[in-house]
């Protein structure tokens, strides 16, 4: 991580200015205190993010003045709640410039988009010896459906091992695409490690060998500018909850022709368009997916929060947060004696930083810092195979967002020096 | 300070009691919380329905690792019968700091290994008398 200098002198200091202060205010979790007075240090987003006033208006304002159910009512809060759906599924194709809104299925999270394309895709379309290919750093949500596909079917999974320093081998990626995989599904970025994967390369191999590409953008969407056109995959998914918006609110996007030839992943209401006793049509994508009725004040809160992220500008918030990792790796390295540091040097990593300080427990680490307001996640982070590579038990992460502060840093720095001060006592 | 993190605690698991392996235990599981990566191995030593020798080898939090130490020191001399009684609030008492609902997992992990253990030594017994009879 020799570049860390070069890197943190990229991003632009003056961008976290007023401008961020007055951001901060958008998030009214932050002005909260625990219960020993102090105030919320929030070092978790990647496992869920906070939510701005703007977000929390929208949902509310559904449940407030036009709760009524989408797609059927012909009175005016019905028609108002259908706009307002099909209005957040316009906001959120435009996030990621997908070509049109009807290619965005809206699901609960990242992790229900991924089994939505296993079960429908993938049972249609993987048999027997057939290869996916994977890495060892996807989040359980991109591997155990995928176990579950070929143990059904049959196939095969492969996976792209990764560097001491969290970055895929591409080298055997390429050898692994020899066995003319029908799909290859990864991640953009780690949630563990924070690499930020090649995403436009890879889909290039992948394509060139003839397979599919699923991209799990969970911890991509809402830290960097997403163009799924540009980088050419098949299937992206990510959630919303992680992205400033409410819990059940997620997406898939993928191309028209597949979603229209993939058959059903659900079956109920709003999926189908004539219903015979024994048999029925099908919806237009994307309804064809979204049987029954959907956490509709969610997902009005996730189009909320597209729009809220595009204000700000998604190469702002990218800036930012590079800022925010590159300052973590340098103070925590500089600060916190004896600490292991895992993941790329912060050219290569999104807003994610996981350690561990040398015979103390992640857990205990995490406890100790909750007394002083600080939240960061221990454990494994959903990522058990990662952690056994690195021969971890666990891990402590912390991550950041677009109200993350350099001072939330410098308290985790503090907080880690008085952890390892109540151990060495 | 911090109640959880009290000077005996961290002394328990900077310096547990009873750590290391058993030759020839009598019966030994091992017990593991995979959310955090506690792992526990509890060997006993049974005779005449009474635990003589225990030792356990494991990593994990120092709440784990604690009440791993304090459990092994309380059971070894008792009776089986004493030790399969045993409740989770015995052994919160005998750890004696409050744990929040989140790490109770951590700190019940010790005697939940042990009764796994005791469970499959009758298990073994039980085979052993059924194959005598037979």
């Amino acid at each position: 991580m020799s570049d860390l200098s070069t890197t943190s002198t990229q991003s632009r200091p003056a961008a976290a200015g007023p401008d961020l202060r007055s951001r901060r205010a958008d998030f009214p979790i932050l002005a909260t205190t625990n219960r020993h007075g102090k105030p919320l240090v929030y070092l978790d987003s990647a496992a869920t993010s906070l939510k701005p006033q703007a977000v929390i208006d929208a949902a509310d304002a559904y449940n407030r003045e036009y709760s009524s159910n989408i797609h059927r009512g012909i009175y005016e809060i019905a028609e108002r709640a259908t706009t307002a759906y099909e209005g957040a599924r316009a906001s959120v194709a435009k996030l990621i410039n997908a070509p049109e809104p009807a290619e965005i299925v809206f699901v609960r999270n990242a992790t229900e988009a991924i089994n939505l394309v296993a079960y429908s895709w993938g049972r249609r379309n993987i048999g027997r010896g057939d290869s996916i290919v994977l890495t060892e750093m996807e989040h359980h949500a991109n591997l155990v459906p995928w176990q579950l596909l070929v143990q059904e079917k049959d196939g095969d999974l492969e996976f792209v091992p990764i560097t001491d320093d969290g970055l895929l081998r591409l080298e055997v990626f390429e050898v692994l695409l020899h066995l003319k995989p029908k799909l290859v599904a990864f991640t953009h970025v780690s949630n563990m490690l924070g690499t930020v994967n090649p995403v436009r390369e890879m889909t290039e191999m992948a394509h060139a060998a003839g397979a599919l590409v699923l991209i799990d953008g969970a911890q991509a969407v809402p830290h960097m500018p997403v163009d799924v056109q540009e980088l050419g995959v098949d299937f992206y998914v990510f959630s919303g909850h992680k992205m400033l918006a409410p819990t059940g609110s997620g997406a898939l996007w993928a191309r028209r022709e597949l979603l229209e030839a993939m058959p059903p992943f659900m079956a109920g209401g709003d999926m189908i368009r004539e219903v015979h006793l024994r048999r029925s049509d099908w919806n237009e994508i994307p309804w064809k997916f979204e049987a029954g009725t959907p956490d509709i004040s969610a997902q009005i809160g996730m189009g909320a929060a597209a729009e809220y992220l595009m204000a700000i500008g998604l190469d702002a918030v990218r800036d930012h947060e590079h800022e925010m990792v590159a300052y973590a790796l340098e103070v925590l390295r500089r600060d916190v004696p004896g600490i292991e540091l895992y993941g790329p040097a912060a050219d290569r990593r999104g807003g994610v930083v996981s350690f561990n300080l040398p015979g103390i427990h992640p857990h205990d680490v995490a406890q100790i810092l909750d007394r002083s307001g600080i939240c960061v996640r221990a454990g494994h982070h959903c990522t058990m195979p990662l952690h056994e590579r690195f021969d971890l038990a666990a891990s402590a992460r912390a991550s950041f967002n677009v109200y993350t502060i350099r001072e939330e840093i410098d308290a985790l720095a503090t907080g880690l020096r008085e952890v390892a001060r109540i151990f060495d006592r | 300070m911090d109640d959880l993190y009290r000077d005996y605690i961290l002394e328990h698991y900077r310096r547990p009691h009873n750590f290391g392996v058993l030759e020839a235990p009598t019966t030994s599981y091992e017990g593991s919380n995979p959310l955090c990566g506690d792992r526990i191995t509890m060997m006993l030593g049974i005779s005449d329905g009474v635990v003589r020798e225990v030792a356990f080898t494991g990593r994990g939090c120092a709440i784990s690792q604690a009440s791993a130490s304090l459990l092994t020191d309380e059971i070894k001399g008792k009776t089986v019968a004493e030790v399969e009684e045993m409740t989770p609030d015995d052994l919160l008492d005998l750890i004696g700091i409050d744990i929040s609902p989140a790490r109770l997992k951590c700190a019940l992990l010790s005697l939940d290994t042990v009764a796994h253990a005791l469970a499959d030594d009758a298990a073994k017994q039980a085979e052993a008398q059924g194959q005598t009879q037979a």
